[in-house]
């Protein structure tokens, strides 16, 4: 061994189990610091004999553990109780017993990464490089062989005296082993392919995040298409994919009325001089009810129900224009106001005129022919004259 | 007086003769086993039995592809067994997986010596069980691209999952239970894989072997560490393995389905896990051992105490199965008591007595030491408990669901072929991974059978400390 080399230390070789227990035992007599014991399986007894301290493992995995418990049951509580509540049959958004189980869970995983990356981090694992790994005899040491090795930075050490110590204890082979000059590097193309794996691993978070600070005008790429497109029938159109396969000939899905034919209640409607339908006379308006139509205790009852379900909630439950729509429209900040149904203006309307505003809409108002029967119109029209008189009563 | 004379095979239970035979040296260990992931080829058996798990595993994709771009009425589930094969497959796999850590962690704290023999066996049977496991209840959901959404992950819709539900829980349960039976099975194996590593002649091996061995040295501060940490891993797996169990019983007991809604189900879940995953483990240790020359460190006599918790267990099971009558009679429920007798009698009466038969009276034969130490008997019997333990989940799953409690709803239960293809396939899934474990992995705690060597222990030390 001619070389400037530096040294790690020595190496001894024993063959049995009680020639590492007693040769452990005379190196830790002997006041050596910097040294270890390699054995191919946990030998009992060995850390007595090395001296070595009880690990503080135990509390590293103790506070993995209080961490999981904590973790479980703020992360349940957070999710459950103060993000995301809801109501399940009842029951609390946070009660212990059933956030139990989740909890345990979590303290069990976050202890066993604890035990396990405590003990790496610990044992100073993954060590990949150590000089030891380049003596042919040490690789016994997973196998069949027993190792002390003295460290060269131990405070006693020197080559010979140290060498010849471990001989004295009983080494069937003691081995200087020295620190290579050589800087050792990883195997060739080792590099290139980290670094393209590395480089392949990245992609897909670098698409996602482009795709995400980005927009587009091309269409939604549907990578699952869930339930966008069904094929199903509607009434006024083919169905997709179906186009050449309609329910009918002229490609719909439903047939229009025969001619000719009415709905029930619509037998008036054709007669363009019944005012029931149309709420004129000669063109114009009616000022009063018209024949046909009934005026009772039932007509009021329908029409106050018929009023709260389509007027109310923009004109108000009192008619003041002040119903949920309106005060929403108000604010933010609309300009456009919704018509108090007590002013002079339409208290003084004919029922024919109110009949008409009803019937084709006025202004942002849309009418309301398709949602109320004619029948319907005039009980709300009655309704709110009642309205407007019980308003106006001071 | 000679009555109390003790017969050899009383001495041999009370001072058990040494647990690996042959006294093999710790050389020859280290070459037995470690030597068998460096054969030039394995033996002709393994590649048939690779090729009919590749085919199977062919099988499995093939569903489960159709499966995914169809929908889940590829399957026989519909209302009312809403629950059909996937589950009963999911908790058939979970079960079996149960073994592994029980014989690492639960038998680890008691001590018992004869299971550095098969826990890394048992603990790679264990993994690759929640493997496929796991696979079902995923495709279950039906639209498995949101399978995320079983997890606490943020998303768009800024939702959370129901922390109340058992199965969430499940969730929580079987997910932990993989990840940490992961870490147990591989930092186990980091000595071993040491081991193969310093016997590698290739620089691939070498290279490979070195890599997931993370440098181990032997060092004994290393050591020293490593055995706290494996006796807490031991000491927070056992818990788990019993929590595992019983939450995956809740999916059932919470729901009110009678047959379901029982406080009996936990420890009934557990006892016949732990049944069906000794069953498993003797069923791939028999072969095992035969083809790749371990019939001395796997020895009759490890197979025969696992024999032993096979009838230990099935007694459990069967136990089980009497207080669920029992119960079902005095709850004077009548929902309950229809759900039990319909059961035993009704148009499942072949599924229920398939499982009795199976679970607790073929397991009756192992109180002969002669049969529970003889192959021929073993395997045929522990290959029925797998299937007993199949039907067992089959029953409890399907019998209820199909009649509960408004007679108009009652439906027969029928699966389709590609229910039974894909229950075929996770055996695929199954063999293939253990089949290259076998090939490439150490198969039996290196390690751990070196300390139970009688050579493993200092005795003049011991002496000396004695004195």
């Amino acid at each position: 061994m001619t070389h400037q080399n530096e040294i790690h230390g020595i190496l001894a070789e024993y063959e049995t189990v009680d020639g590492i227990m007693h040769a452990a035992e005379q190196v830790r007599d002997s006041g050596f610091r910097h040294w270890d014991c390699h054995t191919p399986f946990p030998v009992h007894g060995l850390d007595d004999a090395m001296d070595v301290k009880p690990t503080i493992l135990p509390w590293i995995v103790l506070a993995g553990g209080i961490t999981g418990l904590v973790a479980g049951m703020l992360m349940q509580w957070w999710m459950n109780a103060v993000d995301y509540p809801y109501v399940i049959s009842g029951k609390p958004d946070w009660s212990i017993p059933a956030n139990i189980p989740v909890a345990f869970e979590t303290t069990v995983l976050f202890s066993a990464f604890a035990a396990l990356f405590g003990m790496f981090i610990l044992n100073k694992l993954p060590q990949w490089y150590n000089p030891l790994f380049r003596k042919e005899r040490f690789s016994r040491a997973t196998s069949d062989r027993f190792f002390v090795v003295i460290e060269a930075k131990d405070a006693q050490f020197d080559p010979k005296k140290t060498a010849e110590f471990l001989t004295s204890t009983g080494a069937s082979a003691v081995e200087l082993v020295d620190v290579p000059d050589e800087p050792t590097s990883p195997p060739f193309g080792f590099k290139a392919v980290a670094a393209i794996m590395t480089a392949l691993v990245l992609l897909p978070p670098a698409m996602i995040a482009a795709s995400r600070s980005s927009t587009t005008e091309e269409t939604r790429f549907h990578l699952v298409p869930n339930m966008d497109f069904q094929q199903k029938f509607k009434a006024q159109t083919a169905p997709l994919g179906l186009e050449n396969h309609p329910l009918f000939a002229d490609g719909t899905a439903t047939l229009k009325p025969i001619d000719g034919t009415i709905a029930q209640g619509d037998l008036g409607k054709s007669d363009p001089s019944n005012a029931a339908y149309s709420g004129l006379r000669d063109g114009k308006p009616v000022t009063e009810f018209p024949k046909g139509v009934v005026i009772d205790e039932a007509a009021l009852e329908n029409g106050r129900e018929q009023y709260n379900i389509y007027c109310a909630t923009c004109h108000g439950d009192s008619g003041k224009g002040d119903g949920m729509v309106a005060r929403r429209a108000a604010s933010i900040g609309q300009t456009w106001m919704v018509t108090n149904l007590l002013d002079e203006r339409i208290v003084e309307q004919t029922p024919g005129k109110v009949f008409e505003t009803i019937t084709k809409g006025i202004n942002t108002m849309p009418g309301y022919a398709a949602q109320m029967s004619a029948a319907n119109r005039w009980d709300v029209i009655l309704y709110l004259k009642a309205l407007q008189k019980a308003q106006a009563a001071k | 007086m000679a009555k109390a004379e003790l017969t050899q095979l009383d001495v041999e239970a009370i001072y058990p003769a040494n647990l690996i035979e042959g006294d093999p040296s710790f050389t020859q260990v280290t070459q037995e086993v470690a030597g068998i992931t460096e054969w030039p080829k394995p033996p002709r058996a393994w590649y048939i039995a690779f090729a009919i798990a590749l085919t199977l595993l062919g099988i499995l994709g093939a569903c489960l592809t159709y499966l995914v771009v169809t929908g889940v009425g590829v399957w026989g589930n519909n209302q009312p067994v809403a629950w059909g094969w996937p589950i009963v497959n999911f908790v058939f796999w979970v079960g079996i997986g149960h073994a592994g850590t029980l014989i690492s962690a639960v038998l680890f704290l008691f001590r018992q010596d004869w299971r550095t023999s098969i826990n890394r066996f048992a603990e790679a049977m264990t993994i690759f069980a929640v493997a496929c496991a796991g696979l079902f209840p995923a495709v279950h959901v039906g639209r498995i691209w949101f399978a995320y959404w079983l997890f606490p992950i943020p998303n768009q819709m800024s939702m959370w999952p129901n922390f109340r539900s058992p199965l969430l829980w499940d969730v929580f349960a079987v997910s932990t239970y993989a990840t940490v039976s992961l870490l147990f099975w591989y930092m186990g194996m980091i000595p071993d894989l040491a081991t193969i590593r310093d016997r590698a002649n290739t620089k691939i091996r070498r290279m490979a072997y070195g890599v997931f061995s993370l440098g181990w040295s032997g060092s004994n501060r290393h050591w020293h560490r490593y055995e706290r940490a494996y006796l807490l891993l031991a000491a927070l797996a056992t818990p788990l393995v019993l929590s595992v169990h019983s939450v995956v019983s809740f999916d059932f007991a919470v729901a009110q389905t009678p047959g379901w809604h029982t406080t009996i189900f936990p420890p009934y879940f557990v006892a016949g896990a732990v049944f069906s995953g000794f069953a498993m483990v003797v069923t791939l240790m028999v072969p095992a051992r035969q083809f790749f020359g371990l019939k001395h460190i796997v020895t009759m006599r490890h197979l025969e105490n696992m024999n032993k918790v096979i009838l230990t267990t099935g007694m459990i099971v069967g136990y089980a199965y009497m207080t669920e009558f029992f119960m079902a009679w005095y709850s004077g429920n009548q929902y309950e008591a229809f759900a039990f007798v319909n059961r035993a009698f009704g148009p499942y009466a072949w599924a229920y007595w398939t499982m009795v038969s199976c679970n607790v009276l073929f397991p009756q034969l192992f109180w002969f030491r002669k049969l529970r130490r003889n192959l021929w008997v073993m395997y045929p019997i522990v290959l029925l408990v797998n299937v007993g333990m199949w039907f067992e989940r089959f029953v409890i799953t399907v019998t209820s669901l199909s009649r509960d409690f408004v007679p108009s709803s009652w439906q027969y239960f029928k699966p389709t072929a590609i229910d039974m293809l894909t229950f075929l396939g996770s055996f695929g899934l199954f063999a293939t991974l253990f089949l290259l474990f076998v090939r490439f992995l150490p198969m039996i705690a290196v390690a751990e059978v070196k300390t139970v060597l009688p050579t493993a222990h200092a005795h003049g030390h011991k002496k000396e400390e004695g004195e």
